[in-house]
């Protein structure tokens, strides 16, 4: 089987060796073991970006192959990160306060460390005890399990609800949006338990290995963030390439004739989205750390649109356009952005591309959609002659799956 | 004979516009059945009741020997109970192979766990072939359905519908769009499913029913008109006026 499906998907093997010929010339290149050519800084980004394109990759299994423009997988991934960030602060802080407590006189107490760890962290909340939620703040590996089960359980009573009641196209695209702003705004909140709209921070300082150096730290993040993305990777080739991506692509194409075959559509979305939310999550989990901070603004729900604007450029339904897509729009924006590009005077006002770099952007989105429907990935198809089956009559857009408008009409 | 399906007293009301009209039906497990009506007369929406899509406002639809209703289930379900269809307009899932569209269709679990670790066995591959070469595909296995013609496109549903083992199909106007020879192909394949399921036909091409050579039901207003052999019904004054007399 497994070589069966190899062969049948060699996008796999150039993916992966690809990532790895890219992992290899970083490692050479990082400050901690190789050659200096690229700075710390630059190793977290390029290791953000990887975790950006895994979550790209669940939202083109969930977007692009099932067809549910889910705008709230960026809040899956915050939750992630909220959640990692909570042992990260915690046992971090505790490192601090021991320290601090070692130079009283008298051993501290455990309750006083616990108390020092509170009055530091949520000081700037007005508060100096443990919300219930931080109950388990404590433990890496419960931290873990919780920061993967808490958005996969949100993802699966969400889904099961929205599902359930057959809310499909842009009603559903809306409800995702309304839970992402409701997460946020609740977020915001200093009573939230999470320290308000300050969020977590301190996140790249990680406790319990010493006192290495951030170039290491950036490094080590980067290899796990490079295999995340490959098993990730791996994991939905296989997935699509069998018979459920056969079925979840048919329930894109028309749901309707999907459940006359017998299957039932709602599980298999439901299925898909907290499948997806978990991914997100990890993707979260390991993006935190090498960004340092998080807030309440990373779950705004622009950031969820942001995802699928990476995956309609890159190309959705194929896994390498949505890995494409999030890490060129992604490496373009910290290029803009990072205020290396010269401005262009225009005589009367100046251009500064960080300000008119989502203008670009914008315009980018329109090119693509009128001009490459499939996408940067779709280029890949001009590549190798294939060509789609003419169907007749124009798509109809992103809402009704791939269908065309002569065949959705009944 | 006791019938495998039995709908009795149904009506089903859009926007006020009676579409079903207090209808009665019943079929047997081994039979074949031809519905003829006017357009508008509530063809579709009668297999859409019986298939789930739409819910009746009165009546009951009972299914199999120990019956059990089908209004308490939902679309997947009563498919997985056996009750397969084919649209009016051909609809395959064009963005894959034929081969992945009869895989599809082919009877086996349908949870999202149990299809994800399914493995295509030899048995399978056998089944797909089979059923392609009896709708006439068997060339045509790696193409995607997309490409293929209008009268093939018909043809690949039904091989779905067949891949399914279903006891009770309903197929909704296969000829349209076909060939003379096509249709004769099309008419022999269904007479020979007829001999070991239910299978309801329906068609507006009276050469076509006759060549079923079976018994005809004319739905009328959403209920039924006349029932009998081809030859009694198209003598009833009443369908005469309705439907043939245009
Ligand atoms: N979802 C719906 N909402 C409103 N009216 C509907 C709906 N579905 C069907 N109808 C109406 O119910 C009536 C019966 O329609 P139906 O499609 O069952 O007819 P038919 O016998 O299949 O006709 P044809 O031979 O044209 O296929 C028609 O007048 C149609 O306009
Ligand atoms: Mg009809």
């Amino acid at each position: 089987m497994t070589k069966g499906f190899l062969a049948k998907n060699p996008s796999i093997l150039i993916f992966l060796a690809a990532l790895a010929a890219f992992t290899l010339l970083v490692t050479l290149g990082s400050e901690a073991l190789g050659l200096s050519f690229i700075s710390t800084s630059m190793v977290k980004t390029l290791g953000k970006i990887l975790c950006l394109c895994l979550v790209a990759l669940a939202m083109d299994l969930v977007w692009g192959y099932a067809g549910i423009l889910s705008l709230g997988h960026m809040a899956f991934f915050a939750v992630g990160g909220y959640m990692i960030g909570m042992w990260l602060m915690y046992a971090r802080t505790e490192e601090i306060v021991i320290a601090a407590l070692a130079q009283s006189p008298l051993p501290a107490t455990p309750e006083e460390i616990r108390q020092g760890i509170a009055t530091q962290i949520f000081g700037v909340v007005g508060a100096s005890d443990f919300p219930p939620i931080w109950a388990f703040a404590h433990s890496l590996p419960l931290q873990l399990i919780l920061a993967l089960a808490v958005p996969g359980l949100l993802a699966l009573v969400f889904g099961w609800l929205a599902f359930r009641s057959r809310v499909t196209g842009v009603y559903l695209s809306i409800l995702t949006q309304a839970m992402t702003l409701a997460l946020s705004l609740y977020l915001f909140q200093n009573d939230s338990g999470l320290r308000g709209n300050n969020g977590l921070s301190g996140l790249q300082n990680i406790p319990g290995i010493g006192e290495p150096s951030q170039a290491a730290v950036s490094l080590w993040l980067f290899w796990a963030s490079a295999l995340a993305l490959a098993c990730g990777y791996v994991l939905l080739a296989w997935l699509v390439s069998g018979k459920l991506g056969s079925v979840i692509r048919a329930i894109r194409d028309d749901e309707q004739r999907v459940r006359f075959l017998g299957y039932s559509v709602e599980s298999y979305k439901l299925f898909l989205f907290t499948l997806t939310a978990i991914l997100a999550a990890l993707a979260g989990v390991l993006y935190y750390p090498q960004a340092g901070i998080i807030n309440p603004a990373e779950l705004a729900p622009i950031a969820s649109i942001y995802l699928a604007v990476w995956v309609a450029i890159g190309g959705r339904g194929r896994l390498y356009g949505a890995v494409i897509g999030a890490a060129l729009v992604t490496l373009l924006s910290s290029w803009f952005t990072g205020g290396r590009v010269p401005d262009i005077p225009l005589g009367f006002a100046t251009l500064k591309w960080v300000d008119w770099w989502l203008v670009l952007l914008g315009f980018g989105f329109v090119a693509v959609t009128l001009f490459a429907p499939q996408g940067v990935g779709g280029l890949v198809d001009k590549l190798q002659g294939l060509r789609n089956p003419d169907r007749k009559g124009a798509p109809l857009g992103p809402d009704d799956g791939s269908l065309q408008e002569k065949e959705a009409v009944e | 004979m006791s019938a495998l399906l039995e709908v009795s007293g149904v009506s089903v009301t859009f926007d006020g516009f009676r579409a079903i009209n207090n209808l009665s039906f019943s079929i047997g497990a081994a039979e074949l059945r031809a519905i003829i009506g006017p357009n508008g007369a509530g063809k579709t929406t009668f297999m859409d009741i019986v298939t789930g899509k739409t819910r009746p406002d009165t009546g009951t639809v009972r299914f199999g020997e120990r019956p059990i209703s089908l209004l308490a289930l939902s679309e997947a379900q009563i498919a997985r109970a056996g009750v397969g269809r084919k649209f009016q307009r051909p609809t395959v899932f064009e963005d894959q192979s034929v081969a992945d569209n009869l895989t599809m269709a082919l009877k086996a679990a349908r949870g999202p766990f149990k299809v994800l670790f399914w493995k295509e066995t030899a048995a399978d591959r056998a089944r797909v072939a089979a059923l392609a070469a009896e709708v006439g595909l068997a060339d045509q296995l790696t193409r995607k359905s997309g490409e293929l013609s209008h009268g093939q496109k018909q043809w690949l549903e039904i091989g779905m519908l067949l891949a399914q083992e279903p006891r009770l199909l309903l197929v909704d106007e296969p000829a349209a769009g076909m060939t003379l020879a096509e249709r004769e192909h099309t008419t022999a394949l269904l007479v020979e499913m007829a001999k070991t399921r239910a299978v309801v036909v329906v068609e507006h091409d009276m050469e076509f029913v006759r060549r079923l050579n079976c018994k005809v039901t004319v739905l009328h207003e959403g209920a039924v008109l006349a029932e009998g052999s081809l030859d009694h019904v198209t003598k009833n004054p009443q369908v005469i006026e309705v439907y043939l007399g245009r």
